[in-house]
């Protein structure tokens, strides 16, 4: 299906429709398997212990934080250059889900690093290019809650997104940067070349199922926002009709 | 449930703060998406008892969508 | 060129006259270096080591605050509808408004800085150094900046949103420049590796940030 068969919303309603159960069955599934191979069958990292099952949750986490704000910006792109109908519907859908996504993978790095590095937090770059990326998704939260017309407030965001995405390397970059003038490699990095197959499968499954699951909350929060424009749409001519009847 | 060993507490926390996210997502979709139909509803209904002899579809609807 | 020229001396001039938005950010950023102190304690030696990093809060702090009634008055007295019909492109109004900005309330701040520093202790290098990165640093800010002024057009307000959407972008700058001026203060660092990436994060927030703010303005208007 063409992206622009689904410029108009009704048809969009009815692929929604039809795609989300399967989205949601694909993650229940998924998920449900992972989560069994996480902690029946996946060993015990000889490092770590019994908290890499933590990062089963972290990595898939960290993955949709950072994929969520590229769905948003080519998005944006969708928004300011195509200018297709549903693509300021697609940024504010998927907003507070990377968010929510971020926020998950900094708490659970935050109880990771508890007992592996004996502290919730420490100013790493990854650790703390994904705090800015938070500050980011909250900020055009807050645009988008501040505009009411939803199409001034998705040019807006769309605007602001790029010059997110534009930035957001060069934040990496300089935080990288910095860190290894304050901190020279007082950090245990998780992983290297090697994670043996009986970690990565697991972690791969439940990666993907995560992935299902945020096209089932994203296409799910499209929706919502179709249907709120409407409410909004018949609201004002109702006040209309109310004003000049 | 098998032994998860000295940090036990951090893996259950970390595994009841991924439920509670992924539970509060779930529950936002859903249940924004009841408000938004049955204010939909209540509104179509409201047009339709207003316009009843003439057309009682809700052509204004299909118009109506994303601006 | 000419209509360039004359909206930079139109913004100084407003600048100069109208709130003396000049003194005003020399002010604030006066007194974000005099509470520091009273919040870090007296120590000298304390407040030599991270006195560039306090001369840089204030610096950022100061001009993005200062920022965010940039576009949003021209549009309550016109001036934005007018601009946008003339020939000029948005993007070159958007940078002559962010330079006569910068002239306005960035010049007088890496001006007030050396005064400053020595209420901070800090050694006549570590001072050229602060008003050397301080110089080429506060450029970006402003056309950083700019784009949240931009934003300001469709939000009808500025002030925290504006400066909470903006903070995390202009993070590297914040990171370069301190890191150049500790270089100098410390001598342990190269001081060229990071102020020449400072000078390229100026350079291109110079391209992007009118850019941006164009595209802002036009979303905005529309």
């Amino acid at each position: 299906m063409a992206l622009i068969d689904l410029a108009n919303p009704t048809r969009f309603l009815a692929f929604a429709r039809a795609a989300i159960p399967i989205a949601g069955v694909l993650a229940a599934g998924l998920l449900a398997v992972g989560i069994y191979l996480a902690f029946f069958v996946a060993p015990e990292d000889y490092q770590q212990g019994a908290t890499v099952r933590i990062l089963y949750i972290h990595v898939p986490s960290a993955w949709l934080g950072m994929a969520c704000y590229v769905v948003m910006t080519l998005s944006a792109l969708g928004t300011l250059v195509w200018k297709h109908p549903l693509a300021d519907v697609s940024q504010k859908a998927a907003a507070p889900i990377g968010a929510a996504f971020t926020l998950l993978c900094l708490v659970t790095g935050a109880l990771w690093g508890r007992p592996m590095w004996g502290t919730y937090w420490v100013w790493d770059a990854r650790l703390t290019s994904t705090l800015v990326l938070l500050l980011i998704y909250l900020g055009l939260i807050a645009l988008w809650r501040t505009v009411e017309d939803p199409g001034r407030a998705g040019r807006a965001a769309a605007v602001l997104t790029l010059v997110g995405a534009v930035n957001i390397p060069i934040i990496k970059f300089s935080v990288d940067w910095w860190n290894t003038l304050h901190q020279p490699t007082s950090v245990i990095r998780l992983g290297g070349p090697t994670i043996h197959s009986s970690i990565l499968t697991p972690l791969l499954i439940m990666a993907i199922g995560a992935t299902a699951l945020f096209v089932a909350l994203h296409l799910s929060a499209m929706r919502n926002e179709i249907l709120r424009r409407r409410v909004r749409t018949l609201r004002i001519l109702a006040a209309q009709r109310g004003a000049t009847a | 449930m098998i032994d998860l060993g000295p940090h036990a507490l951090f893996i259950q926390l970390a595994w009841a703060a991924a439920g509670l996210v992924t539970l509060g997502l779930i529950a936002w979709v859903m249940i924004d998406y009841r408000s938004q139909r049955r204010q939909l509803a209540a509104l179509e209904q409201a047009a339709n008892a207003r316009r009843r002899p003439a057309a009682p579809t809700p052509a204004v609807l299909e118009g109506a969508g994303v601006p | 060129m000419t209509a360039l020229i004359a909206l930079v001396v139109r913004d100084l001039r407003l600048a100069v006259r109208v709130g003396g938005g000049a003194f005003v950010g020399v002010l604030f950023f006066l007194a974000v270096v005099v509470v520091m102190p009273f919040a870090i304690g007296p120590d000298l030696n304390l407040l030599r080591r991270i006195g560039p990093a306090i001369l840089w809060i204030g610096a950022l702090l100061a001009s993005l605050l200062a920022l965010d009634r940039l576009f949003a008055q021209d549009q309550e007295d016109g001036t934005l509808d007018l601009l946008l019909t003339a020939r000029t492109p948005l993007e070159l109004v958007a940078a002559a408004k962010g330079l006569a900005h910068w002239i306005a309330t960035g010049l007088p701040l890496v001006l007030a800085a050396p005064v400053l520093s020595l209420l901070l202790n800090l050694e006549p290098l570590a001072i050229g150094a602060v008003v050397l990165t301080l110089l080429v640093g506060t450029p970006a800010l402003t056309f950083i900046g700019l784009v949240g002024a931009a934003l300001a057009v469709t939000l009808r307000r500025g002030g925290l949103l504006v400066a909470v959407l903006i903070l995390p972008l202009s993070i590297p700058i914040l990171i370069f420049g301190i890191s150049a001026s500790n270089a100098a203060v410390t001598g342990g660092l190269p001081f060229g590796a990071p102020f020449t990436i400072l000078c390229a994060l100026s350079l291109g927030s110079l391209v992007l940030g009118p850019i941006a703010a164009g595209a802002a303005i036009r979303a905005g208007l529309d």
